[in-house]
C-alpha cells in the first residue's frame, strides 16, 4: 500500500513507485491523478500524447505489464509498482525497433500524434501474436484513432514487420 | 518530359520520421517553460444571452489564481477573415452568441486550479431566444444574432455566367434535386494549444497553427504591435485539416494573460472545446438544377444554396464562395448560376475543413448527375466522360485550367474497379458508384489583403558542404511538406536529400509563407524552394568552373557531384566546392519567392477559387447493404488522381487515403448533433464516430501520368481534392445497390433503412393499387359478362 501524505493544502497524496522503461521513479500523486498526466508533467515523458482524456483516441497508450492500456483511464496509484513501457522505451540504445523503422519506411506516419500509441499497440500485438492476419492487426489498433492515414500504410507497416520486411518494395 | 531526377519522384522516408516514432517530437502542448502558468477560457452555457454582469472577485481570491480577465482587459477591436465582416471579439462584452462563446479567462499555477477558478466567476445572463435552425434563420421574426446583419444574412452571393434560363429552355431534359448536408469537424487528434510569453515589448507564441504568418498578422493588428515584435512558432503539429488555420481565443487570451502575469502561459482546448471552437464544416442546403441534351451533355447548371454559418464569419465567407466556385471544374458547361446565403445561427461558427466548402456541393451535384443519368438511361460513368473537362479550357466563372486529365482518371478507374462487369452483374443489395472531384492548387489571392509574395525560402549550405538547411515559413501539419520541400531543394541544388535539414514555420527565423491551407505548399512553397535551390546550384557551378577551369555552362551538378557535361574526367564533390565557395566568396546561400500571376475574372467574388492549377480525380466505391438493417459495408474504393508530377509517391498516396478516410466518415458516419438549447450532444471522438482501422475497406490509389506546365517540375495539389468525390460516390453506390436515394448527409444506416422501408411501402401501395384496379376490372368484366349472359 502506497504511503499517504496530507499536505498543508489538506489534500491527501500518495507516494508511489512507477517503473517506467526500466527506471524506478518515486512520485507523489493525488488520488485522482491519471497516469497520462503523471508521465507527462512529472516525468517529462511527453511522447505519451493526450487527445481526448476519455479513452476514445488511444494516443495516450502505454504498456502496463506488457498490455496496451489508455493511460488516461488508469489512475497513477493503480500503476504503483507495475511495469510501464512508454514510447520512449521502445527504441533501445538509439536503435529503432523494427516496427518503428517499418512505420517510417511505409510512410505510416503523418502528423505523428497517434504514432506513439499506434507503435505500442502494434508492438504488443506482435509480441503476443508474431504472425497476425490483417484483420487481427486492424483489431489490435482499433483503439488508436488516426485522422491522417486512413490506416492503409499503418496496417501495411505492421503486416510487413511481422513478415520481417521493414522496407517496402517501392522504397 | 525527360525524367532523370535524382531526388524527386522517390518515396524517401519522412525527414521527421525518427522523432515521431520515438516520441521525441515535441508538439505545442508538450512544451514547458520555467515559471509557466496554465490558462483556461470561461465559455457561455447559453446559445444566445445578454451579459448582465460579470463578477470575478471570488475567482481572483482563490489561491493559485494569478490573473482573471474579461472584455475589460483586452482590446475591443473585432477580428475575422474579411474586413467587411470583422464580427468576433476576444471576449464577449454585450452578449454571447453560442454555447461556448468566450467570456473570460484565468491563468493559474496548475490546471486543477483553473477549473476551480472558472466555477467561481459569476456571470449573470439574460437568456434570449436563439436561432438554431439555419433553414429558418432568414424568416421574419427570428431573433437577430448580430444586430448589424438583417435577417441573419452574413453573406449573400448571386452570380450568373452565360444565359442559364435560355439554355434550360432549350434543354432536352431539366431536373432539380435538393440535398442537405450536415455539420462535421476536422477533429485532428492533437487538440489546439498555445504558449504565450513576453520579453519586454516582444510577444512570442508557440501555437498549433497551420499558418504562423496569418497569426502574426492578426495578433499584431489586434494588439497594435509591429509585426516584427510578434513571433509565432509552430512546433510539431498533430493534424489541422483547416481547423487550426485562424487565430483563436487561446492565442489572444494567452497573450493578455502572459502580459499581465509576466509569465509564460499555456492555454489549451480539451476535446469537447475542440468541437465548439474548431470551426467545422458548414451544413448546407443545396438545390441543383441542370439541363442536358439527349446525350446527357450538361447545357446549364443552377446551384441554389444556404449554409449554416454559426455565430461568426470566421473563414466562412470564403467557404460560401468556394461552395459554388468549384462546381464547374470537373465538367464543361457554359451557363452557370450560383446563389448562396450564408446565415448566422446561435451555433458554433463554421470555417474551413479539408476541401473547403466544396465536398457537400459536390455530393449534391454528383448525386443529381446520377439521377439525370438514370432518367436518360445513360451509364453514370459515361455521362461523366461525356461531360469531362478538357485541358486548356476556361470555366464559366473564369478559372483557367491548364493540365486536366479527368477523362483519363475516369477511364482508368473504370478498368481498375471492374466497373462494366460489376454494373451488369452485381445483385440487389450490392452497388457501385462513381464521382469526380477537383481542387485548387493554392489560392490565387492571399488570405488577407497584401501585396507580399505567397511563399519564400532560403537555403544555407553548411560551411564544409556536408549539410544544407532549408528555411521556409511553410507548415508541415502532417502532410509531409518538410520532406517534400527538402526533396525539391536537393533536386534543385543537385544535392542529396539525406543531407538536408529544415527549419520551418517560425516567423522570426524563416521567410514568409502563408502556410498550410488551400493545398498550396508543394506548388507555391515548392516554387520558392526550387528558385532558392537553383541559386545555390548556380553559385556552386561558378565556383566549380573556376576550380576545374571549365566553363560553368558545361558543368552539371547532381546527387552531390559536379561533372562536365561534355567530357569524362575530373569531377568534384559538392562538399569541396561548397567549402571553397565559403572560403573565397563567403556564405553559400540561395533565396527564392513566389507570387501567383493575376488570375480570375472581374465579377464580385471572382478571386475565390482562382488558382494557378487544379487537381482532378475520380473515385469508384462498391458497397453492400443489409436490407433488414440498412447497414452499409464498404467492399472497396478505387481512386485515380491527376495531381501533376509526384514528388514523393508514398506520401502522396497517404494524402489520398487520408482524404478518402475523412470523406468516407462524412459520407456515412460523422455528424455533430445539437440539442434544443444549442448544446453539442456528442462532443467526443467515439460518439462523433471517427472511423477505426476495422471500419476501413481496401483502398486502391493510383495516379495518371500528368504534368502541370506552370508548376515547379509540373506539380499540382492532392491533399484536399481527394475528399471531394467521396460523399457523392457513396450516395451513388447506395443508389445503385438499392434504387433509393438518401437526400441528406450522413447517409446513415437509419436513413438507408428508412428509405428502403418507404420504397417497400410505395411498392406495396402500388401493388395494392394495381391489384385493386385488376379486381375492379375483373368485377366490371364479370358484371358485363353477367349482364350480357344472364344466368
Amino acid at each position: 500500500m502506497a504511503q499517504e501524505i496530507t499536505g498543508k493544502d489538506g489534500v491527501k497524496r500518495y507516494l508511489i513507485t512507477l517503473n517506467v522503461n526500466g527506471d524506478a521513479h518515486s512520485v507523489l500523486v493525488k488520488g485522482n491523478a491519471i497516469l497520462t498526466n503523471v508521465l507527462r508533467e512529472q516525468l517529462d515523458l511527453t511522447g505519451t500524447k493526450k487527445g481526448c482524456e476519455l479513452g476514445d483516441c488511444g494516443s495516450c497508450t502505454v504498456l502496463l505489464d506488457g498490455r496496451p492500456v489508455d493511460s488516461c483511464l488508469v489512475l497513477a496509484v493503480e500503476a504503483d509498482g507495475r511495469e510501464i513501457t512508454t514510447i520512449e522505451g521502445v527504441a533501445a540504445n538509439g536503435r529503432l525497433d523494427a516496427i518503428q523503422e517499418s512505420m517510417i519506411n511505409h510512410a505510416a506516419v503523418q502528423c505523428g500524434y497517434c504514432t506513439p500509441g499506434m507503435v505500442l499497440s502494434a508492438k504488443a500485438l506482435l509480441t503476443r501474436n508474431p504472425n497476425p492476419s490483417e484483420q487481427e492487426v486492424r483489431e489490435a489498433i482499433s483503439g488508436n484513432l488516426c485522422r491522417c492515414t486512413g490506416y492503409v500504410h499503418i496496417v501495411e507497416a505492421v503486416m510487413a514487420t511481422a513478415q520481417g520486411r521493414v522496407t517496402p518494395d517501392d522504397h | 518530359m525527360s525524367d532523370n531526377h535524382k531526388v524527386i519522384g522517390r518515396s524517401v522516408p519522412r525527414i521527421d520520421g525518427p522523432e515521431k516514432v520515438t516520441g521525441a517530437a515535441k508538439y505545442t502542448g508538450d512544451l514547458k517553460f520555467p515559471n509557466m502558468l496554465y490558462g483556461k477560457i470561461l465559455t457561455s452555457p447559453h446559445a444566445h444571452a445578454r451579459i448582465v454582469s460579470i463578477d470575478t472577485s471570488e475567482a481572483e481570491r482563490l489561491p493559485g489564481v494569478k490573473a482573471v480577465i474579461t472584455h475589460k482587459d483586452v482590446p475591443a477591436l473585432k477580428y475575422g477573415l474579411s474586413p467587411a465582416r470583422w464580427d468576433e471579439s476576444i471576449f464577449c462584452s454585450d452578449k454571447v452568441r453560442f454555447v461556448g462563446d468566450k467570456v473570460a479567462a484565468v491563468a493559474c499555477l496548475d490546471e486543477d486550479t483553473c477549473y476551480k477558478a472558472l466555477k467561481l466567476i459569476k456571470v449573470e445572463y439574460e437568456v434570449l431566444p436563439a436561432v438554431l435552425d439555419f433553414l429558418h434563420a432568414m424568416d421574419e421574426g427570428q431573433p437577430q444574432v448580430h444586430e448589424e446583419y438583417a435577417r441573419n444574412i452574413n453573406t449573400e452571393i448571386h452570380q450568373e455566367f452565360g444565359d442559364v434560363e435560355k439554355a434550360l429552355a432549350e434543354a432536352h431534359h431539366v431536373r432539380t434535386d435538393t440535398f442537405v448536408g450536415q455539420r462535421t469537424y476536422q477533429s485532428p487528434i492533437e487538440p489546439h494549444s498555445a504558449i504565450s510569453m513576453w520579453d519586454k515589448e516582444k510577444l512570442t507564441i508557440y501555437s498549433s497553427t497551420q499558418s504562423p504568418h496569418y497569426f502574426q498578422h492578426y495578433i499584431a493588428r489586434e494588439f497594435d504591435m509591429p509585426m516584427g515584435d510578434v513571433r509565432i512558432i509552430k512546433p510539431y503539429l498533430g493534424g489541422g485539416f483547416g481547423g487550426k488555420l485562424e487565430p483563436t481565443g487561446l492565442e489572444f487570451a494567452g497573450a493578455v494573460l502572459a502580459k499581465l502575469t509576466g509569465r509564460p502561459v499555456r492555454t489549451f482546448y480539451d476535446r469537447a472545446e475542440m468541437f465548439a471552437h474548431n470551426r467545422g464544416r458548414h451544413a448546407q442546403y443545396m438545390e441543383i438544377t441542370t439541363g442536358v441534351d439527349k446525350n446527357g451533355k450538361i447545357l446549364a447548371a443552377k446551384a441554389n444554396f444556404i449554409m449554416d454559418g454559426g455565430a461568426y464569419t470566421s473563414l466562412g465567407i470564403a467557404s460560401a464562395y468556394y461552395a459554388g466556385a468549384l462546381l464547374p471544374l470537373t465538367y464543361e458547361f457554359d451557363n452557370y448560376q450560383f446563389d448562396m446565403f450564408r446565415v448566422y445561427t446561435n451555433l458554433p461558427a463554421c470555417g474551413a475543413q479539408r476541401g473547403h466548402g466544396a465536398p457537400q456541393p459536390k455530393y449534391a451535384f454528383e448525386s443529381h448527375l446520377d439521377n439525370v443519368a438514370a432518367d436518360l438511361g445513360i451509364d453514370p460513368m459515361d455521362i461523366r466522360i461525356i461531360n469531362a473537362r478538357r485541358p486548356n479550357t476556361v470555366t464559366p466563372n473564369d478559372f483557367r485550367v491548364n493540365s486536366c486529365k479527368i477523362k483519363e482518371c475516369l477511364e482508368r478507374v473504370r478498368v481498375m474497379s471492374g466497373w462494366d462487369e460489376k454494373k451488369k452483374n452485381l445483385p440487389l443489395g450490392r452497388g457501385i458508384g462513381v464521382a469526380t472531384g477537383s481542387f485548387v492548387t493554392g489560392a490565387g489571392y492571399p488570405i488577407y489583403r497584401t501585396d507580399l509574395p505567397h511563399a519564400a525560402a532560403f537555403i544555407k549550405v553548411c560551411e564544409d558542404g556536408t549539410a544544407a538547411t532549408l528555411y521556409t515559413g511553410s507548415v508541415d501539419i502532417g502532410q509531409g511538406s518538410d520532406t517534400v520541400l527538402c526533396q525539391m531543394a536537393a533536386e534543385a541544388m543537385g544535392y542529396r536529400y539525406e543531407q538536408m535539414k529544415i527549419v520551418a514555420a517560425d516567423t522570426e527565423i524563416t521567410p514568409l509563407d502563408f502556410g498550410a491551407y488551400a493545398s498550396r505548399q508543394t506548388y507555391m512553397s515548392g516554387a520558392a524552394v526550387k528558385q532558392a535551390g537553383e541559386e545555390v546550384k548556380r553559385q556552386v557551378l561558378e565556383m566549380a568552373s573556376a576550380m576545374l577551369g571549365l566553363p560553368a555552362d558545361d558543368l552539371e551538378c547532381a546527387d552531390g557531384r559536379i561533372f562536365s557535361k561534355s567530357r569524362d574526367g575530373k569531377s568534384l564533390s559538392f562538399e569541396e566546392v561548397a567549402r571553397k565557395h565559403f572560403v573565397l566568396r563567403g556564405p553559400l546561400l540561395g533565396r527564392g519567392s513566389y507570387t501567383p500571376p493575376k488570375l480570375g475574372g472581374n465579377f464580385k467574388g471572382a478571386a475565390v477559387g482562382t488558382s494557378p492549377a487544379y487537381s482532378f480525380g475520380a473515385q469508384v466505391g462498391e458497397v453492400a447493404i443489409d436490407e433488414e438493417t440498412g447497414e452499409i459495408s464498404v467492399v472497396g474504393i478505387w481512386d485515380v488522381h491527376d495531381c501533376g508530377k509526384v514528388i514523393n509517391p508514398r506520401l502522396l498516396h497517404g494524402q489520398v487515403h487520408g482524404a478518402l478516410y475523412m470523406g468516407m466518415g462524412e459520407a456515412v458516419w460523422e455528424e455533430v448533433i445539437f440539442d434544443d438549447k444549442g448544446r453539442i450532444k456528442n462532443p467526443e471522438l467515439a460518439n462523433y464516430r471517427l472511423l477505426t482501422a476495422v471500419d476501413m475497406p481496401p483502398i486502391t490509389s493510383e495516379v495518371v501520368d500528368s504534368y502541370e506546365p506552370t508548376g515547379p517540375w509540373g506539380v499540382k495539389e492532392v491533399g484536399e481534392g481527394a475528399t471531394n468525390p467521396t460523399l457523392g460516390m457513396f450516395s451513388n453506390a447506395i443508389f445503385d445497390a438499392m434504387g433509393v436515394r438518401v437526400n441528406s448527409l450522413p447517409l446513415s444506416y437509419e436513413k438507408v433503412w428508412r428509405a428502403l422501408k418507404e420504397k417497400r411501402e410505395r411498392e406495396e401501395y402500388a401493388r395494392r393499387q394495381a391489384s385493386a384496379r385488376r379486381e375492379e376490372a375483373q368485377l366490371e368484366t364479370g358484371a358485363a359478362t353477367l349482364y350480357a349472359n344472364p344466368i
